[in-house]
């Protein structure tokens, strides 16, 4: 058998890969403000807050995101709520990284030494103050290799919203499958379309942890 | 009779069952170094935090200059901000360079403006000795150099006073002296300091009172001469006694 891959695919499968790209931009942007804000609400809060937080993140991270996305795209409408199929993926999406995002956040932010919190409190600087000054420019940094994990899943996992008609890597890859009849061809291709992508946001964040990297700390065994 | 700098009126605190702080009251004058003494656990260093309120206590009152800082009204932020604390391991902001450490209080309490705190940030590490420094990250500077940039980010908010908590018990021995060095400089310069230390060379010279404290409560205070030959209590002579034996008299 021979691989049939025709050159017309192509511009299917890039209008494609914008929409992957597009919709995984716009979920972790979303799952990065409101985790930080989760995060913060859990580990600063005072119970109203830090108990609804918890909530929000145990059923975001206890239900399945396929459920959550069906939810929201067929669920909403029985309430009277209609919104568009990317609204739908943008809002089961973004709302479950959110929940992840957040326990990577307050992960760092529970490993930031406690002596640097009292060190800003002891300056006069507010609680705010020292969150902003001290506390996440240290966590941000500290962070980024569990996120960088979150969102290398959130690329790959965004290949669920096909199934709300969006016409992602996915989508399009189906569509071609379907009108060719040819399956192996088209996912081989597919696959190799999300490798290329994931290949290229964890090199981007490697070189954003070695630029943001703090001079004298973490030394490791040098090689020999 | 004028008001003290600062009043320290009748302290608990308890953790647990432990009741670390059994009453504790003393006044502060303008420019006065008060050493605290005493064995470990006796509550020195949550005294100093109790000051500034970075542990409040369960009872008593804090007075600077005559204003409630144990009040719950009080705007606690601005009274810490002119109450320095130095810590014993430091605690340097990891991702500021040595300027930065010093310049960001005044940048975000204060308001300065970034230049001005540049500059006021720079005068106060070269104040400390260590304006070459100022881009070097805490994690390139040595325990001593770590805090001494620490004294300079206090001095920098202006402070009307500082409190040091064991500021010398982190480092090696060789690097101890460049930090009570600076410590010295600031007692004589009219700094008014509250020092938990066991350098007992340091007390003699610049300190204006010693406090000797075990159990919570003060044992005895006076003015070291008095306290080194003729403590009245016999706990304090003994642990003097054995203080500076084991700490001997470095740096005078």
């Amino acid at each position: 058998m021979t691989f049939l891959f025709k050159w017309e695919w192509l511009p299917k499968l890039a209008s494609g890969l914008l929409v992957t790209v597009e919709v995984t931009a716009t979920c972790v942007t979303i799952g990065f403000v409101l985790g930080i804000l989760l995060a913060l609400a859990r580990v600063y809060g005072r119970k109203p807050l830090s108990i609804p937080a918890n909530i929000f993140i145990q059923f975001f991270r206890g239900t399945p995101l396929l459920v959550q996305l069906l939810l929201v795209y067929y669920g909403l409408p029985q309430l009277g709520i209609t919104i568009s199929a990317v609204l739908s993926a943008i809002l089961a999406l973004g709302l479950n990284t959110a929940a992840y995002q957040a326990e990577y956040f307050r992960g760092a932010i529970q490993s930031v030494k406690k002596g640097q919190m009292l060190a800003a409190r002891s300056l006069g600087m507010s609680l705010p103050q020292s969150i902003r000054y001290v506390i996440l420019p240290q966590a941000l940094r500290l962070v980024i290799p569990a996120w960088s994990n979150e969102l290398i899943l959130m690329l790959k996992g965004s290949s669920i919203v096909y199934i709300v008609t969006i016409l992602d890597i996915m989508g399009e890859s189906k569509r071609i499958a379907n009108k060719y009849f040819n399956y192996l061809d088209v996912y081989v291709v597919a696959a190799l379309f999300y490798l290329a992508l994931v290949l290229i946001v964890s090199l981007l964040l490697r070189e954003l942890e070695r630029r943001v990297r703090i001079p004298g700390l973490g030394l490791s065994i040098e090689r020999r | 009779m004028s008001t003290p700098l600062l009043k320290v009126l009748d302290i608990h605190k308890r953790y647990g069952s432990e009741e670390v702080l059994r009453g504790v009251s003393f006044d502060v004058e303008r420019g006065e170094t008060k050493v605290f003494i005493g064995p470990s656990g006796t509550g020195k260093s949550t005294l100093l935090r109790c000051v500034n309120q970075l542990t409040p206590p369960d009872k008593g009152q804090v007075f600077l200059e005559g204003a409630e800082v144990t009040h719950h009204k009080a705007d606690i932020n601005r009274l810490r901000a002119s109450m320095g604390f130095v810590f014993q391991d430091f605690n340097l902001f990891a991702h500021l360079t040595a300027m930065q450490n010093v310049g960001i209080g005044p940048m975000t309490v204060n308001g300065m403006h970034k230049q001005r705190a540049q500059a006021r940030a720079l005068a106060e590490l070269e104040r400390v000795g260590l304006g070459e420094k100022s881009n070097a990250y805490p994690a390139q500077l040595s325990g001593g150099q770590q805090q001494r940039v620490s004294i300079a980010r206090a001095l920098a908010m202006d402070p009307k006073l500082i409190l040091f908590d064991e500021p010398t018990s982190a480092l090696d021995p060789e690097l101890i002296g460049e930090v009570l060095e600076v410590m010295i400089e600031l007692a004589r310069e009219g700094m008014t300091m509250l020092c938990v230390t066991h350098e007992m060379g340091f007390a003699r010279s610049v300190a204006n009172e010693i406090i000797f404290m075990e159990h919570g409560v003060i044992v005895e205070q006076g003015p070291p001469q008095q306290m080194f030959t003729n403590a009245k209590h016999p706990r304090t002579g003994e642990f003097l006694r054995k203080i500076s034996e084991l700490y001997g008299e470095t740096n005078q």
